[in-house]
């Protein structure tokens, strides 16, 4: 916490004469060693480290297999096989970087629901939670320009689809599109670009990052019961090594499982198209983006309507869009002025809603929209014909024998007969993400200002210490 | 210049401090845009990629009811040979009713004697909605109209390129071609 006092003491004759000029060691000593962090961080409360570790292993892995990959069209696909089978230990180094892209994201999104559970965006907090918007959206930009390199069928129509998008924007729409292009199309101009900034990106997160932790140590940490230090005698204790071992333990647990992705499933995230070599005259059946962005996507889609003179697509780049700044404003929509929600009943239930309702939108941008979620009824055949005398008619049939045996028949007798799908009535994921995407931008724009201004909170402690007494002895008895 | 200064002077000249100022922070600015002109524009088309925006076609090989398709400067192109039933059906329908309204000769190009060929419909081959390529007769799906259907959201076109159901905002947009004889067009970008 700033206003802490330096506990710093050199003790060599070198750490005093370094500590005079470039004061580096003070600076990491305070920052992670003996630096004041509230008592109760619960294990929500490490995926901080694990992200850091998370970007780290993705700059190491990618610096090396920048060495062996070639950004051509023509080169692109085959450098990256040659990387899997011929490169030593380029298949392990390959897969940890594309597992590390899923495993970051997996954190990261724990990360940013624990800080909207906690309410670790309010104030005195707020820039600390942009630098971290920044980062998600630096993330997303660099998977998304990384996910083109490998010049898979995936790569190539991905970006076509995303860039695709720009072209929505009115007037300027275009122009910018060809711009981000380099030409006509998503060419080799364009995967040579995408190759410079992927390796641009990630360091330019490390420099958000830096921003981040020091906007963490100037207010300090929140903590699971959202009250501020009062007293850092009682309510905090010192970084290390209560929470170098805590965060230490977590990032073990996490490299397991990251392990078992890495060593059993490395595509188990992935997409078996993008092992085909990218083909501009041939689109996959279904694109979708990677796991980590079918939320976004499920919002891009659900825009289905006009509004005046914006038509869908406009409106459907507008609401993903919309669904990203949206937490940016987050600090001032929630106008409630306790912190954590385990002391507000009512918000942790809308809270658990919007859990579900994004892991469902992350459902349905995996789904064509056309499908059902809950048929009703079944599907029919109907068999539109125009008989031998030029009479017109079509028929209904539940089986398929019996309608392509009319079919025939009409056919044989000088017809002209087709038979068409006709799907039965259904709920289908276009309206299932309407009504998710609804509620997200409901439980920001609606309920958290609304909320904050009539709900009655709970049992809030008055003190984190007092917190802690509360759960293991009755705060009126305190142990010696 | 801080009223603390011990030193201050009996004269301070503002409106030439401000003139320096103003001076000082439009070079900087102008400077800034010159150097960041050519840092953005790298990004646009190159020379030699918007050389490569043209291509010559001989359309006599492509079979009735089939098409083929070609890339131009990355972009994919259809050029379908229609049958009579699929002109029948195209010029047949009322296009006034349609999402975006066009008649099937206004998807044409004449030829040089101001004829039209209407077996030879020609249109790009991105999808009006996000840019995927539909599939047509050689993938063995036509859509609910006959022309092309996009697989990435469902998208139908008809025998014209016309959108007629689905997402996709707009007509297959028909690209600047030319005969150059009855057999062979050039397209352009």
């Amino acid at each position: 916490m700033s206003g802490h006092e330096s506990t710093y003491k050199p003790e060599t004759g070198f750490t005093k004469w370094l500590d005079s000029r470039l004061p580096i060691v003070r600076l990491a000593h305070d920052s992670f060693v003996d630096f004041p962090t509230p008592k109760n961080l619960n294990y929500w409360y490490t995926f901080g480290g694990i992200l850091a570790v998370c970007l780290v292993i993705q700059i190491i892995t990618g610096v090396v297999l920048a060495m062996h990959y070639t950004a051509d069209i023509n080169q692109a696909f085959g450098s990256v096989e040659r990387i899997m089978r011929d490169v030593p230990y380029g298949w392990l180094i390959r897969n940890i970087h594309m597992v590390g892209a899923s495993m970051f994201f997996l954190a990261v999104y724990v990360h940013m629901f624990r800080g909207l559970y906690y309410g670790s965006y309010k104030a005195p907090r707020e820039v600390l939670w942009l630098l971290g918007c920044v980062i998600y959206l630096l993330m997303m930009a660099t998977a998304f320009l990384g996910y083109m390199l490998p010049w898979g069928q995936m790569s190539l129509h991905g970006a076509n689809v995303i860039i695709n998008l720009f072209g929505a924007i009115p007037l300027v729409g275009e122009s910018i599109q060809s711009w981000l292009m380099g030409g006509p199309s998503v060419g080799n101009q364009t995967l040579q670009r995408f190759f410079s900034l992927h390796y641009l990106l990630p360091f330019m997160i490390a420099g958000v990052v830096i921003l981040h932790i020091w906007a963490l140590h100037v207010p300090g940490n929140n903590n699971p019961t959202g009250v501020e230090v009062q007293d850092t005698k009682k309510d905090t204790i010192p970084f290390h090594p209560y929470y170098t071992v805590k965060d230490g333990f977590a990032i073990v647990v996490f490299l397991i499982i990251f392990a078992v992705f890495v060593f059993y499933a490395p595509n188990v995230l992935g997409h078996a198209d993008n092992y085909i070599e990218a083909n501009p005259l041939v689109t996959p059946a279904n694109i979708v983006p990677e796991w980590y962005l079918l939320p976004f996507y499920a919002i891009l889609r659900a825009i289905t309507f006009n509004i005046g003179p914006m038509d869908a697509k406009l409106l459907g780049v507008i609401a993903m869009f919309g669904s990203i700044a949206v937490l940016f404003l987050l600090p001032w929509l929630d106008t409630s002025k306790v912190k954590s929600m385990r002391y507000r009943p009512v918000a942790k239930q809308f809270f658990m809603v919007f859990v579900v309702v994004c892991l469902l939108l992350g459902w349905c941008g995996a789904s064509n929209p056309d499908n059902a979620v809950i048929a009703m009824g079944k599907d029919k055949l109907v068999v539109n014909y125009t008989d031998s005398a030029g009479l017109e008619g079509s028929r209904v049939f539940e089986e398929f024998a019996p309608a392509a045996q009319f079919r025939d028949e009409q056919r044989d007798s000088g017809g002209v007969a087709s038979m068409a799908i006709e799907k039965a009535p259904a709920f289908t994921f276009k309206t299932l993400s309407q009504i998710l995407t609804a509620y997200y931008f409901a439980f920001f724009l609606i309920i958290l200002p609304v909320l904050g201004l009539r709900e009655r909170p709970k049992g809030e402690p008055d003190s984190i210490h007092q917190s802690i007494l509360g759960h293991d002895a009755p705060a009126a008895a305190p142990a010696e | 210049m801080s009223a603390s200064d011990t030193t201050a002077p009996d004269h301070v000249d503002e409106e030439r401090r401000d003139f320096i100022h103003i001076a000082a922070i439009s070079a900087t600015v102008g400077g800034a845009g010159l150097v960041a002109y050519p840092l953005v524009d790298q990004m646009n088309a190159a020379g030699d990629t918007k050389a490569a925006s043209s291509l010559e076609v001989d359309i006599s090989k492509v079979p009735q009811g089939g098409e083929i398709r070609v890339l131009i400067g990355g972009k994919p192109f259809f050029l379908r040979h229609r049958t009579p039933e699929e002109i029948a059906a195209a010029v047949n329908t009322d296009a006034s009713k349609m999402p975006d309204p066009q008649t099937d000769e206004e998807r044409l190009v004449a030829l040089p004697d101001g004829t039209f060929n209407p077996a030879i419909l020609i249109t790009s081959g991105a999808c009006t909605h996000l840019g995927c390529v539909p599939v047509g007769p050689a993938q063995g799906n036509v859509g609910d109209y006959g022309g092309w259907y996009c697989p990435c959201h469902g998208s139908h076109y008809d025998t014209s390129g016309r959108i007629r159901k689905g997402p996709a905002p707009k007509n297959l947009p028909v690209p600047d071609y030319e005969w150059v004889t009855p057999a062979l067009v050039k397209i352009s970008l």
